[in-house]
């Protein structure tokens, strides 16, 4: 390990950004591999010195949970990979996860003082890289436990939000349950976010630290119908309890046409693909309807990750039909990078006005209007208004819809004491993640709608704290 | 991993497992089902909970082989694991004494309304339960609904046993009759759920339909499993799986179920295949 190397700012300035090697586009839409590859801990050690240490560093304020990045920086730089993991993990639990799919964009790198004249410090990719190392070199550490505390937390959703608050409980000598409705833990994580984005075998690595800390994950669990929450608290004697349920209740288009075999909505798609496998079929069980032209309807995240994966598993033609243009799509820059390298093909300012079906009922066409944009609406993006008579037809077999989730009622129908807001989320209190219920705490896409990783593992830090204060005073 | 505590095999295609899953005997309820999946390589597949003990932890579910799942499950032993069991899942059964209930069961459709016939039963009805199939091989359930049930009417399509005919032709005599009916609910195939529909429109009897889409997940997260309801677009294993059987667009719904008969078929062969070279 050595010494931050005494570069002047004007050599550090003169390295450019370290690119991350990458799978070939041809190759890697053959597969479902990871796109990008990884630094070696000389690029790593190379893109750190481009950092310069900035007294009062913007780029952690951009931070959801204000890593101490130039901290951590300089440890990469200085060789101390398994120091500057440490720095990150006081505040992320998660960097190989946060590294890889965080907005950094428009959160830490979008702060840092070189991107306005040159790029950004790779923050994520930096971030990434030491997480890898530790991983990959068995190197993970499990932290110390607090003396047990005898009281019992319920966490509802093995999310970020869930898995954070699991992991910084069981650290305080609580005793953790994690309830999941699905058969695999992870969330998003597994059942969204395709493996060629993020391997499944890195959110299962830290699923299982989880476990050797002495997190019990009960799986196939629904709470509001396999027991409700005053069940856990009253009948199974849970002291307090943490929801963490996402926001995963799929929104449709509501146009004609929409129940046709091959229209899907983008949760069916990736989870269909991404946790059950079906690109493997017939080794497993789950279908997928074959598909030549496959549209997929939205600009975010989950948007690209459908439309890449649907390469992956076979389409000759992707579109990415979307109602705005380019630069309003809020999907991470780097995604909308690789789907366009990949070859989907982006059709903007478009809109779906109906979906058209054989006679057996399976999609052949969707039909479309262009669009153009107007005044900012409240989003501050401008609202696009569609063209009269530039209506066309485009032919696919298959739809998928991705723009977007709200919260799903099936658990809050149970609890009739939890306040919810206009769209279903609910109701806490920032500061603690307290809900009206007491006892009750929540944190990440069930509370915000629909967000971003990392501000759900900040939401579940954020309640972690607030339930062991809670749990040690008593006090609501 | 929950485990096959007792199987028996109904019939040819037709098998009863009782499985313990303590938490799901204890909660659910008539017209609940769960989802299950027997493997890691396995798909999500939703069966109707049968009926529970528990007291002693199980739950039944009946079982008709129809494509790779659910043979893979009728070749299942007492022993065995199943890797997931998760529910009780959708809406229970809107239970009230109606005054004289009809249950109507087709084929299968046996196994999801009998728990229901029950609940109607011990709610007060006098119930009638219309019981159908193909032919007699394929008859479930006779036994233990002739205990409970008022009266059961049998049919079978080539009239090997009780009358020829569908079950639709029994519940249109009963109403030519003039007997008193007050409340329709059934399952079977789509055609037969059509069918009694439009028996019964004409003569205003509130009538209900188990509809049996194709799911994932079952809790309202993929859409998989939209039905469209009056003009309503309805996810059947948060809003149902029961409707209002006049209001239902079974055209629909057959379609949609057709959605994967290539897969199916291709899933179907291979696994027979598959069992084939494992036994000679
Ligand atoms: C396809 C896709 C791509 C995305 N890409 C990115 C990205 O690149 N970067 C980024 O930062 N964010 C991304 N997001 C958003 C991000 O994944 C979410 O903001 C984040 O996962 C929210 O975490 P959470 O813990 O609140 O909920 P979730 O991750 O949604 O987890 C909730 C869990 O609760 C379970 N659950 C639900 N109801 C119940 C119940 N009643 N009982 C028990 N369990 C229940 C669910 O099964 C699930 O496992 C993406 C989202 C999607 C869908
Ligand atoms: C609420 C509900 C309750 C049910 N209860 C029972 C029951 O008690 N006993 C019983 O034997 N069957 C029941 N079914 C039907 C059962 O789920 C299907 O027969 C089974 O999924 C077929 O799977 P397979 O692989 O054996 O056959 P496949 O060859 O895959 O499919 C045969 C047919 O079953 C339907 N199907 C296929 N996959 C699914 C799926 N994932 N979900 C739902 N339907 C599918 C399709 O119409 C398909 O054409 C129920 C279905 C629903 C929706
Ligand atoms: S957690 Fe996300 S926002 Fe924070 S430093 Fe890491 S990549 Fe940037
Ligand atoms: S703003 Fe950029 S250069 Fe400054 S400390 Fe942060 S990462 Fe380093
Ligand atoms: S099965 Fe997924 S929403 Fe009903």
């Amino acid at each position: 390990m050595g010494e931050r190397k005494k570069l002047s700012t004007k050599e550090r300035l003169k390295i450019p950004r370290q690119p991350m090697p990458e799978q070939d586009p041809h190759e890697r839409i053959k597969n479902f591999r990871e796109v990008p590859l990884g630094y070696t801990p000389e690029l790593a050690m190379k893109e750190a010195q481009r950092c310069l240490q900035c007294p009062d560093p913007p780029c952690v304020k951009g931070c959801p949970v204000e890593i101490d990045i130039p901290g951590f920086i300089k440890k990469i730089e200085e060789g101390d990979f398994l120091g500057a993991v440490r720095v990150i993990k006081k505040t992320n639990l998660l960097p190989a996860i946060t590294g890889r799919v965080c907005p950094q964009d428009e959160q830490c790198e979008a702060e840092c003082v070189l991107g306005k004249k040159f790029k950004p410090v790779a923050i994520g990719n930096l971030e990434r890289f030491v997480a890898d190392y530790e991983r990959e070199n068995n190197l993970i550490e499990i932290p110390p436990r607090e003396s047990p505390k005898g009281k019992k937390v319920a966490v509802i959703g093995a999310g970020p939000a869930g898995l954070t608050v699991a992991a910084d409980l069981i650290q305080k000598g609580y005793e953790v349950t994690i309830f999941e409705a699905l058969h695999k833990p992870g969330g998003v994580l597994v059942y969204g976010i395709p493996e060629f984005r993020l391997p499944k075998s890195i959110v299962q690595k830290e699923i299982e630290l989880l476990e050797k800390l002495g997190v019990e994950i009960v799986t196939d669990f629904v709470v509001g119908k396999t027991a409700t929450i005053d069940e856990l608290m009253e009948k199974e004697g849970y002291d307090a309890v943490f929801i963490g349920i996402g926001a995963g209740l799929p929104w449709f288009l509501n146009i004609p046409g929409e129940n046709l075999i091959g229209v899907y909505s983008a949760n069916e798609y990736l989870t269909r693909v991404n946790l059950m496998k079906a690109y493997m079929f017939p080794d497993y069980d789950t279908p997928l309807i074959e598909s030549r032209r496959i549209a997929v309807i939205g600009g975010g995240n989950t948007a690209m990750d459908a439309a890449r994966t649907a390469l992956r598993s076979g389409a000759e033609k992707v579109y990415l039909i979307y109602r705005r243009s380019r630069k309003e799509m809020p999907a991470r820059t780097e995604e909308i990078a690789h789907a366009e390298e990949e070859g989907v093909e982006f059709v903007f300012l478009t809109n779906p006005v109906e979906f058209i079906g054989d006679e057996e009922g399976r999609l052949k066409a969707v039909r479309v209007i262009k669009m153009q944009l107007g005044e900012p609406d409240e989003s501050g993006r401008r609202r696009p208004i569609p063209v009269p008579g530039t209506e066309y037809e485009i032919e696919v077999d298959t739809a998928i819809v991705a723009i977007g989730n709200s919260s799903n009622p099936l658990l809050l129908q149970t609890t009739p004491d939890i306040e919810t807001n206009k769209w279903g989320n609910i109701i806490v209190d920032p500061a603690t993640g307290k809900t009206s219920k007491k006892g009750v705490f929540a944190g990440g896409d069930i509370v915000r709608g629909e967000a971003t990783v990392i501000l759900a593992m900040g939401d579940g830090r954020v309640a972690a704290r607030a339930i062991d204060e809670y749990l040690q005073t008593g006090k609501w | 991993m929950p485990e096959i505590v007792k199987k028996t095999i109904l019939n040819r295609d037709v098998c009863r497992f009782e499985i313990m899953a303590p938490r799901i005997a204890e909660k659910r309820k008539a017209g609940q089902f769960v989802i299950i999946r027997l493997h890691e390589h396995g798909e999500r597949i939703p069966l109707t909970i049968a009926d529970a003990d528990p007291e002693r932890g199980t739950i039944t579910l009946i079982v008709q082989g129809v494509g790779k799942t659910t043979r893979e499950l009728n070749n299942m032993k007492a022993g065995d694991k199943i890797a997931d069991v998760v529910g009780p899942l959708g809406r229970p059964t809107h239970i009230e004494n109606f005054g004289h209930s009809v249950v109507v069961g087709g084929g299968l459709g046996t196994a999801v309304m009998y728990p229901i016939a029950r609940a109607l039963k011990d709610a007060g009805n006098r119930v009638t339960f219309i019981l159908g199939a193909r032919t007699r091989s394929l008859l479930i359930l006779e036994d233990e609904l002739k205990g409970f049930c008022d009266e059961v009417k049998i049919c079978t399509d080539d009239g090997s046993y009780g009358k020829k005919g569908f079950v639709t032709d029994l519940l249109k005599e009963m109403i030519e009759e003039g007997e008193k009916i007050d409340f329709v609910i059934g399952a079977g195939p789509i055609p037969m759920m059509k069918a009694l529909a439009e028996t019964t429109r004409p003569h205003g009897i509130k009538t209900v339909a188990s509809l049996n889409p194709i799911m994932v997940d079952g809790t309202g997260m993929c859409g998989a499993c939209r039905v469209l309801v009056g003009e309503e677009t309805k996810f059947a294993c948060v809003d149902g799986p029961e409707f209002d059987a006049h209001q239902v667009d079974f055209d629909l719904l057959w379609k949609r179920n057709r959605a994967y008969i290539k897969q199916e078929k291709i899933a179907l062969e291979r696994y027979l295949k598959m069992q084939q070279g494992a036994t000679f």
